[in-house]
């Protein structure tokens, strides 16, 4: 069977002088769940309607297979979209939303397909109704299952579960991962919420102003960022500025403030005298102060708790350290470990093993979510 | 909802039971009283002027008075007398309304979806012929179409025309008058439910393998539909009922239900042209009813 991977290559487009994506390649493994993570603005939705047809791109070319689609009409292809905002068709009911692609094919036997789909994502009950009738998560539900009805080689979804509240979305992650590995369908999924994106996909595309800042499988993603972008917007990174003394085949020792500290050579990102010394809030913790180590962790000493905030399963600590950046520190709730008040004096250990190295030239604020994105 | 919330409050808040009641209901009736006040003048007070008016005794004039003697025939003898102009009154109309949907349809979706920043100036410019008295406009409409009128020239150079063929005094004048004259009542609703129709629906169509045109029979047509049939009702009953543009485009072999009522008016024959007005109205509101029933828009009236 010839392979249905998705392609892009060199694609760019822009609005006006406005350049939404540049020069992009991407590929897609047939069967994969593909989720392009980034915020608000960094083009992921234009490159998902690039793929859909609904948008064409200014250079660059999208193959599906061995076809060449980059300017097939979008009721031509055989790709569907969930929108992002449903756009189920108010006039019409629940089967024949779902009928619909099906019709405009001139299937046979449309009854029971709708029937069957309807059945997959348990709505078999509301097939009479209008959409107006059924809940967000229903109507989401109807979304999908008026794409998927069509057998498409691919599957783009928009931020389809944007409009739910955080339980049902917990849910729908958990029923979406569901029914795409059972139909096998390649799914391209746009999303700027990195949980859902790690939490789905096989593969996490991290996008920023345009272009693909890193790719990669969730885990791999998350502990090894290779721009500060990537480590601010996939979860929560410290990044302290620190200067490369030596490097050897296995280790790189650095300078930070004085301070001796080691990370492993291949996490090491920039070949670059001048790095940035990154590490993960909950790979640290926090010792009183002077508290003497012999694991060989790395260690940032003399530094001052100025915020605790109890989250339940974990405790967030912010530590002002003497040259007044602060760094925050995830605590595990186990019982075990000791905590802290405001104001305490504590030192910060972590495994070098933790520690990765990103290019200083870049914005250590760079993908920091702000309050407007949430 | 919000009935039974207003249900609810009372109980809830433990005040007293009868007060807050008897003055909800006062104050129900006294919101309604504008309203009711105002249908009472403007639509019993005349509806039933005419409709007795209709039943008077022919053989009364303006000086000598009429009489109330439930003088039913003087409907059969309306029908009878005025069925050609009833008749052509609905097939001008009718004819005049399918030529507004054809060309006011596209020109409403042009608005909606394609003007980008031009929309507010076709809109004005939909609007704008109201600025000028319609009489004028539709006398504008003899020199258009007039023997030396520059449509004549085209129409008769073509051949389409032959040299003695004329547009003025002729149906055509007419349904055209009234197709010019009742155009903005078709497109400005038919901008309302286009201009409402969320663009998005249009990407689903076309993304679930609806070609454009399916996409606009599946998918625009039937959400614009409530557009459709106001615009269709807003020029159908003012053109059946329209006497202007027979008047000043058409010949007396064009007239239609609207000259004779006021012919009959202005002859002091006010029985009969009560009946007249009375049967097409009802001959109206039966179509209308028919026709919303049939397009599925009942929430529409």
């Amino acid at each position: 069977m010839p392979s249905a991977d998705l392609v892009l290559s060199a694609v760019t487009k822009r609005f006006g002088s406005f350049t939404a994506v540049e020069d992009l390649d991407l590929t897609v493994p047939e069967g994969s769940f593909f989720a392009l993570l980034g915020p608000s603005g960094c083009g992921k939705t234009t490159t998902l309607r690039m793929v859909a047809g609904l948008e064409e791109p200014t250079a660059g070319t999208i193959r599906l297979g061995d076809a060449d689609i980059t300017h097939l009409r979008p009721y031509k292809r055989p790709v569907n979209t969930v929108f992002q905002s449903y756009a189920l068709f108010p006039h019409l009911t629940i089967f024949e939303n779902v009928a619909f692609g099906l019709r405009r094919r001139g299937a046979d036997n449309v009854k029971t397909q709708v029937h069957e789909m309807l059945e997959l994502v348990e709505l078999e009950q509301y097939a009479g109704r209008k959409p107006a009738q059924l809940s967000g998560g229903q109507q989401q539900r109807v979304a999908l299952a008026r794409a998927l009805i069509n057998r498409p080689q691919v599957l783009l979804l928009d931020e389809p579960l944007g409009a739910l509240d955080l339980k049902l979305r917990r849910q729908m992650q958990i029923e979406l991962k569901r029914i795409q590995t059972e139909v096998g369908i390649t799914f391209v999924h746009v999303t700027h919420d990195q949980e859902e994106a790690m939490t789905m996909a096989d593969t996490v595309a991290v996008m920023n102003a345009g272009v693909i800042e890193q790719m990669g499988e969730p885990l791999e993603l998350y502990e090894n960022p290779a721009t500060t972008f990537a480590s601010n917007f996939l979860g929560q990174s410290n990044l302290v500025a620190g200067r490369v003394l030596e490097r050897s085949a296995d280790t790189v020792l650095l300078d930070v403030q004085g301070t001796k500290l080691v990370a492993p050579a291949a996490r090491a990102q920039s070949r670059q005298q001048d790095v940035w010394v990154g590490v993960r809030p909950e790979k640290v913790f926090l010792a009183a102060a002077e508290t003497e180590t012999d694991d060989g962790s790395n260690a940032l000493r003399g530094a001052v708790v100025t915020d605790v905030s109890f989250v339940g399963v974990s405790t967030q600590y912010l530590a002002r350290l003497p040259w007044g950046q602060e760094l925050t520190v995830f605590e595990q709730n186990t019982g075990a470990r000791e905590s802290f008040r405001r104001g305490e004096r504590v030192d910060l250990h972590w495994m070098p093993g933790h520690t990765f190295l990103l290019d200083a030239a870049q914005d250590a604020s760079a993908g920091v979510e702000k309050e407007e994105d949430l | 909802m919000s009935v039974a919330a207003a249900h609810v409050g009372p109980g809830e808040q433990q005040l007293p039971q009868d007060q807050p009641q008897r003055k909800r209901g006062l104050t129900g009736y006294l919101l309604l009283l504008p309203g009711a006040l105002w249908l009472l003048v403007f639509f019993v007070v005349p509806t039933v002027t005419l409709v007795s008016t209709s039943l008077y005794d022919p053989t009364g004039s303006i000086s000598t008075g009429y009489q109330m003697t439930f003088h039913w025939q003087n409907y059969v003898e309306a029908v009878q007398e005025y069925a050609p102009q009833l008749w052509r009154s609905f097939v001008y109309a009718g004819l005049a309304t399918i030529a507004c949907m054809l060309l006011g349809y596209p020109l409403a979706y042009a608005i909606a979806f394609k003007s980008g920043r031009w929309k507010n100036l076709m809109l004005v410019l939909v609007i704008a012929p109201f600025f000028t008295s319609f009489l004028v406009r539709t006398l504008s409409w003899q020199l258009l179409l007039g023997d030396n009128g520059w449509a004549v020239d085209v129409l008769r150079t073509l051949g389409i025309l032959g040299a003695d063929g004329h547009l003025l005094a002729t149906p055509f004048a007419v349904v055209t008058g009234l197709t010019y004259n009742f155009l903005p009542f078709m497109v400005l609703p038919l901008y309302a439910s286009l201009e409402k129709l969320d663009p998005r629906m249009l990407e689903a169509g076309a993304d679930l393998y609806a070609a454009p045109f399916t996409t606009f029979r599946k998918i625009t047509l039937p959400l614009s539909m409530p557009g459709l049939v106001a615009g269709t009702l807003l020029t159908f009953i003012p053109a059946a009922g329209d006497y202007i543009n027979s008047e000043l485009l058409g010949t007396p072999t064009t007239r239609m239900i609207g000259n004779e009522i006021q012919d009959l008016f202005a002859a002091g024959a006010y029985p009969v042209a009560a009946a007249l007005s009375v049967t097409l109205m009802i001959v109206i509101v039966s179509m209308v009813f028919f026709y919303v029933r049939r397009s599925g828009t009942e929430d529409l009236v």
